[in-house]
């Protein structure tokens, strides 16, 4: 009998690289269970990731899909979408990836409202390269570029989506698959810019350095502090070891840039005439 | 600018700036996406591919920064539209690394560098040559790329024209190497008409997704190149892959065939790549090998060299990289020496070095507003004779 | 506030609760636990096996007790579980 979602995967790339207990692979499930819900035409979905442990989700997905340099998979997918419209353009990539080098590009796409869905796999941490600390690593926490906790404040990650102008803005984190799944649908069908945060457990690393050893203690942790909340002030949705607000942020209706260019490109031509 | 709207493509005679005439050649060539950052002297080619790729259908986006507008331009080649970015020196760095991943998944794209005086910020608005290395050494790790060095307004439409076409059939992002003055100066252009101006597309494959292997050369060490959307579902990294774009982080047999791969499929079809020009070289005693805006003025100094009895010649290169080392070894055995003018402290030079071997090799550097004058190189030509 | 029910809801014969057969490929299991740790009527626990990973892949305890509810196909990280329903028409 074959897994239910065996068809969404490139069967002879599995099993993955991921840790035991990595929220990477439950984030590809329920990707893998929303395109299938949707009954999405798999040709036309392109899946874009950067560079990370979560980035190498694009070589597991059966569709088109590109791995580009550190930071740059939501540029790269900018390209792929305004030159064919058709396409869904899927960006699946980490907190580091996204916000750190990438940052830049995360805030003009959002401006911009492209019609991207962004899926960030936040682990607070830089698994691949070993454990380093990364813009959304909480004060204190322990990595292994800061030994004796970190001093950096952290990023709010909903709130620089909702406030850099995303239609779309929602967090879960691993342990809510079925949330987590709708959101995806539903940014999958919205019109703009789509951001979904995943907090999402690193068991072996970030796990491991701030007393959370074994990846159930990682989700329980999700279990005991998460908090839905829908439609709360991002502003006030810090991740704290206290708490972590999910639900959604944002739903709002706003052009996006292909709807603005295909219209300005129709007057341009009809005026040409 | 002329009321060009809803025209596709131009044609006839114009007179048009070099970077406009870039533009225009790209759109030729069925350039259908621009994504750029503002930058002297290259933003006109930017202004004018935003007023006219609407016109024709195509999409304009001025991206954040160069790296983004790199990274957008393979994006859009890999969903089947022929892209082009366009920068100066210090964009040209920002997007050396991603022209390192185009180089990597083999993707077909064009990058414009109308070079100004570097290093750094340098000289906005001030003509040189001293990104000539950086084109072909730029981004780390080994691979070969294709550049071309145009010297008039005509050549910027032209090898524009020309470079998509090489990018097409090599799957390699190819460089156009203007500088400042041929960027910004108005000259005519001839434009033919769209039907007589050759265009290639990238090859397609005649296997069916089940068969198809995303990375598999054909004949002439290019594979061919599918599209998203195309139902391949195929993925491509900028990690070492395999032929089936599978990455292979630690096989050495990957990493040699793959990157082989990739320089040999320039190397080994340079011949069908390089061109120069040849102005009186074939009973030439001193050669000057010279590109770009100071290639007019070598002419100039040759022929007035002719005029004064010294039988001097021009060898001018078009395409920089990959460099026509058996065309310049050839020129060498033949002459008594040569002289290289470069607005630079010395690039291309070196390369001639290398190729002339024994024959002398006189480096002429300019840097500042102007390329050298016909009397500077006329002197230099003239300082071979006393030997 | 939550719902308390001192008695059957009305419509309680109609409504079928579906039992689920449960599939382990056991050599995808990496061993995090979540299926067993999070499976709202217990039907799994770690079994005495190793498979080819040296790991501990989970095992039904008691099947009876599964009803569909599709948590562990939805969080195991290596589709190495996933529930089917059983077909129920001579009586489960």
């Amino acid at each position: 009998m074959e897994h239910p979602y065996e068809k969404f995967l490139r069967r002879e790339r599995i099993p993955h690289i991921w840790c035991e207990g990595c929220g990477n692979g439950i984030i590809l499930g329920c990707f893998a269970r929303a395109l299938d819900e949707l009954k999405m035409d798999l040709d036309k979905v392109v899946v874009v990731s950067g560079i990370g442990c979560i980035g190498r989700v694009s070589g597991y997905t059966n569709t088109d899909s590109y791995h580009t340099t550190h930071g740059r998979p939501i540029a790269f997918a900018t390209g792929v979408k305004l030159a064919n419209p058709e396409l869904k353009v899927v960006v699946i990539s980490g907190d580091g990836d996204l916000f750190a080098i990438g940052g830049n590009h995360f805030i003009h796409a959002a401006r911009r409202n492209m019609d991207l869905q962004v899926i960030c796999a936040n682990n607070f941490i830089y698994g691949m390269t070993g454990g380093q600390h990364g813009p959304t690593t909480p004060i204190d926490a322990r990595t292994t570029t800061t030994p004796y906790g970190n001093i950096e404040h952290t990023f709010n990650l909903v709130h620089l989506a909702a406030a850099c102008g995303a239609v779309y803005v929602a967090r879960w984190t691993a342990l809510h698959v079925r949330r987590l799944t709708e959101s995806i649908k539903k940014a999958l069908q919205k019109e703009g810019f789509s951001f979904i945060e995943v907090v999402s457990p690193c068991p072996e690393i970030f796990g491991r350095y701030n007393k959370m050893e074994t990846s159930i203690k990682m989700m329980q942790w999700f279990r005991e502090v998460s908090e839905v909340r829908h439609f709360s002030d991002p502003a006030k949705a810090d991740i704290t070891p206290q708490k972590i607000v999910v639900g959604e942020f944002v739903d709002a209706e706003k052009p996006s840039y292909s709807r603005l260019l295909k219209e300005m490109t129709a007057k341009v031509q009809t005026q040409a005439q | 600018m002329s009321d060009d709207r809803g025209k596709g493509a131009l044609s006839g005679k114009r007179f048009m700036m070099g970077d406009v005439a870039c533009a225009e050649g790209a759109l030729a060539a069925g350039c259908r996406f621009f994504a750029g950052y503002p930058i002297t002297p290259a933003t006109e080619i930017a202004e004018r591919m935003a007023q006219r790729l609407p016109q024709v259908g195509g999409v304009y986006i001025q991206m954040e920064d160069e790296i983004g507008s790199m990274a957008a331009i393979i994006g859009a080649s890999y969903a089947g539209v022929k892209s082009m970015t366009a920068t100066s020196g210090p964009g040209f760095s920002l997007m050396m690394e991603n022209i390192g991943l185009a180089v990597m998944t083999e993707t077909p794209c064009v990058v414009v560098n109308v070079m100004r005086a570097g290093p750094s910020t340098g000289q906005p608005t001030m003509p040189g040559q001293q990104d000539v290395m950086q084109a072909r050494w730029g981004s780390h790790g080994d691979y070969e790329i294709i550049a071309l060095a145009p010297s008039s307004v005509q050549e910027m439409f032209d090898l524009t024209v020309e470079a998509f076409n090489l990018a097409e059939t090599y799957r390699v992002p190819v460089m156009v190497l203007a500088d400042e003055i041929v960027g910004h100066m108005w000259e005519r252009v001839n434009i033919p008409s769209a039907e007589s101006i050759k265009v290639v597309n990238r090859r397609k494959p005649t296997a069916s997704p089940e068969e198809y292997t995303p990375f598999r050369p054909g004949d002439n060490l290019v594979p061919p190149m599918v599209c998203f959307g195309e139902g391949y579902h195929f993925h491509a990294t900028g990690l070492t892959h395999d032929e089936r774009g599978r990455p292979q982080t630690e096989s050495a047999e990957a990493q040699q065939k793959l990157v082989q791969r990739l320089c040999d499929k320039i190397r080994r079809n340079a011949d069908k790549i390089f061109r120069v020009e040849k102005t009186m070289l074939e009973d030439a005693e001193v050669a000057v090998v010279a590109y770009g805006i100071v290639s007019r003025a070598a002419l100039s100094a040759v022929r007035r060299a002719r005029a004064t009895g010294i039988k001097a010649g021009l060898f001018r290169l078009i395409t920089l990289w990959p460099f026509p080392e058996k065309e310049v070894a050839h020129v060498a055995r033949k002459v008594k020496a040569i002289v290289v003018p470069e607005m630079n402290c010395g690039q291309m030079v070196r390369e001639v070095e290398r190729a002339a071997k024994e024959t002398p090799v006189i480096f002429l550097s300019k840097l500042g507003e102007e390329p050298h004058k016909p009397s500077e190189i006329l002197e230099a030509i003239r300082g071979t004779q006393k030997r | 506030m939550p719902v308390r029910t001192w008695r059957k809801p009305l419509d309680a014969e109609k409504i079928k609760v579906p039992k689920g057969e449960v599939y382990i490929i056991k050599n995808r299991c990496k061993g995090c636990g979540f299926c067993i740790e999070f499976c709202p009527k217990e039907v799994l626990e770690e079994s005495k096996e190793i498979n080819e990973r040296g790991i501990h892949p989970p095992k039904v305890r008691d099947e009876d007790k599964c009803a569909l509810c599709g948590f562990c196909t939805a969080v195991c990280p290596d589709f190495a579980i996933f529930t089917v329903e059983k077909n129920c028409d001579g009586g489960c």
